[in-house]
């Protein structure tokens, strides 16, 4: 139906651009982190070094466990917090389902960064909750803890992702086909084992997809560190931060970032396969 | 029997779904709150109400002139994602050639993978080309990057299309340009909103790439980097506030336009 000249004139740009300003740029970063740097100046010299001081030195592989670590957890607390509220919306929220459902949506709109700046000044030692706790004369001193610590990376990112880890788990049980529910209660079932033998199992490939985005979008994650996550909730790509800055290594932080670049995909191409296999379409 | 077993009550569920929604708003409401407190942004509980902030950040020319920046960037990225994103998703949906799965994948890349890598990719392609770090920088890096969102978005809606409109628009003598205007554009109107909409958010919040392609031009986010960096003042709250009323009026106007298409169609 579409003659060649057209669908030339479609795919020849896009092609071109996505090659020379993406595809380039990816290649660029592969090929920096084999080669090196010398009295300041990168040489472009063939050698594996950068992935020998990658694994051969144990600060890269324990800020890369304390990355996953991170990462893992919040993946957990989001599918903790979605799945119930998707649980709810999609099952009992009866009337005030459409503006419940407009309600998650909205944060996801708001800044990224706001919302962190916004935890920030709730988590200081002078800031809100330490302010709250006082007032209500829980605790006497400001608990200096809350901020820049793991677990304030953690509640932000937790924070940022449980709408998008709702999305796709609201999606997967909305379009779960309610007579089988019916057909499971008739035939006596409890209302546990509906759910986990049911609806779990149906929901599996929204929770997988959320659950993917989530660890994946936190395990790149370099400003939530910045912001509220201190010298003890460093991960690794404020690694690959530091060292295209102040340390002036790009070939090693090509190296960490392509290492970071094969888990991402090797991760999404697991979700991929396992999400096919649950799918029941 | 089936309303009564989906909609059953269940006490300890709501409990738990407001929670999460107070989870999820609560650092919301706490900003807004902070911008017309007189003491700062600590402290509990907000007291003596001020305008102050906002007057403050009335007259601060540096902030303005960053939301310009932005305002820039992010016209100018809708600009060139749509386009080319209009062009791929056409691609992918008419066109065969080799190397589409890749293509596929390859365009999808910016949104999967962390910011901090593409934007470095990027940047060491500028420094590769010799171009000075500029807003022009941030363009190229938000409107390459979100091909990827415009891909999507577009594709759907061709997929969704119906092509026999093409085809009879074809059939009676219109040429392949006219029917793209007048049948295939206005028939996606939709989603190419949807998908500028989308962009132009994402855009005007984005840091992880901007971070890296920046020069002496601060868009809105890295201006506010920047002073978060010296310390906090509500002034800040005050410009979040602000930004996050705009981002529910752009929703809200989505939402409208959605609705009235919805209807019409």
């Amino acid at each position: 139906m579409y003659s060649r000249a057209y669908k030339t004139i479609v795919s020849v740009p896009p092609l071109l651009w996505v090659g020379t300003f993406l595809l380039l740029p990816y290649a660029l970063m592969l090929v920096h982190s084999f080669w090196l740097v010398r009295d300041g100046f990168i040489v472009q010299q063939w050698n594996l070094g950068n992935y020998a001081t990658l694994f051969g030195k144990p600060v890269y592989l324990e800020v890369l466990l304390r990355t996953v670590r991170i990462a893992g957890s919040v993946t957990l607390c989001s599918l903790l917090l979605g799945y119930p509220l998707a649980y709810y919306l999609s099952f009992h929220a009866g009337m005030r389902k459409e503006f419940l459902y407009q309600l998650v949506i909205v944060p996801l709109w708001v800044s990224y960064l706001v919302r962190g700046y916004a935890w920030k000044t709730i988590l200081g030692s002078d800031g809100v909750l330490n302010g709250f706790l006082q007032y209500a004369h829980i605790t006497h001193e400001p608990l200096g803890f809350l901020l820049y610590s793991p677990f304030a990376v953690v509640l932000m990112l937790t924070h940022i992702y449980t709408p998008f880890v709702f999305l796709p788990i609201y999606a997967a049980l909305e379009s779960i086909p309610r007579p089988l529910i019916e057909a499971s209660q008739d035939l006596g079932a409890t209302p546990g084992k509906t759910f986990f033998r049911i609806i779990v199992p149906l929901s599996m490939p929204g929770l997988l997809a959320g659950a993917t985005f989530a660890f994946v979008l936190s395990l790149g994650d370099f400003l939530a560190p910045l912001l509220v996550g201190g010298a003890s909730g460093t991960m690794i790509a404020n690694v690959v931060q530091s060292l295209f800055g102040a340390a002036y290594d790009w070939p090693l932080g090509a190296a960490v970032s392509v290492c970071i670049l094969l888990l991402t995909l090797s991760l999404l191409l697991a979700t991929e396969t396992l999400e096919k296999r649950w799918s029941f379409k | 029997m089936s309303a009564v077993s989906t909609t059953r009550r269940a006490p300890l569920l709501t409990v738990y779904a407001t929670a999460v929604f107070a989870f999820i708003y609560l650092p919301i409401v706490v900003l807004v709150a902070y911008s017309f407190n007189r003491d700062g942004v600590g402290g509990f509980p907000p007291r003596h109400f001020t305008w102050h902030w906002y007057q403050q950040l009335l007259g601060d020319a540096a902030i303005w002139d960053a939301v310009l920046n932005s305002l820039i960037v992010a016209a100018a990225s809708v600009a060139l994602a749509l386009t080319l994103g209009l062009l791929a998703a056409l691609a992918l949906d008419r066109a065969s050639f080799p190397g589409k799965a890749l293509f596929r994948r390859l365009v999808l890349l910016p949104l999967i993978l962390p910011g901090i890598i593409t934007g470095l990719s990027l940047l060491m392609f500028v420094v590769l080309v010799g171009a000075p770090l500029s807003l022009l920088t941030v363009f190229f890096g938000h409107g390459t990057a979100l091909i990827s969102v415009a891909t999507t978005e577009l594709f759907a809606g061709l997929q969704k299309l119906d092509r026999q409109q093409e085809e009879a628009s074809l059939d009676l003598g219109a040429t392949p340009w006219q029917t793209f205007w007048r049948v295939t554009l206005p028939n996606l109107k939709l989603s190419l909103i949807a998908a500028g909409l989308l962009i132009f958010t994402l855009s005007m919040d984005e840091i992880a790439v901007t971070f890296f392609l920046i020069g002496r031009d601060n868009t809105l986010p890295m201006e506010i980097w920047g002073r978060l960096r010296q310390g906090m003042t509500p002034e800040i709250n005050a410009i979040s506030t602000l930004i996050f009323a705009a981002s529910v009026a752009l929703i809200s106007i989505w939402y409208r336009l959605r609705a009235r298409t919805l209807r019409d169609a």
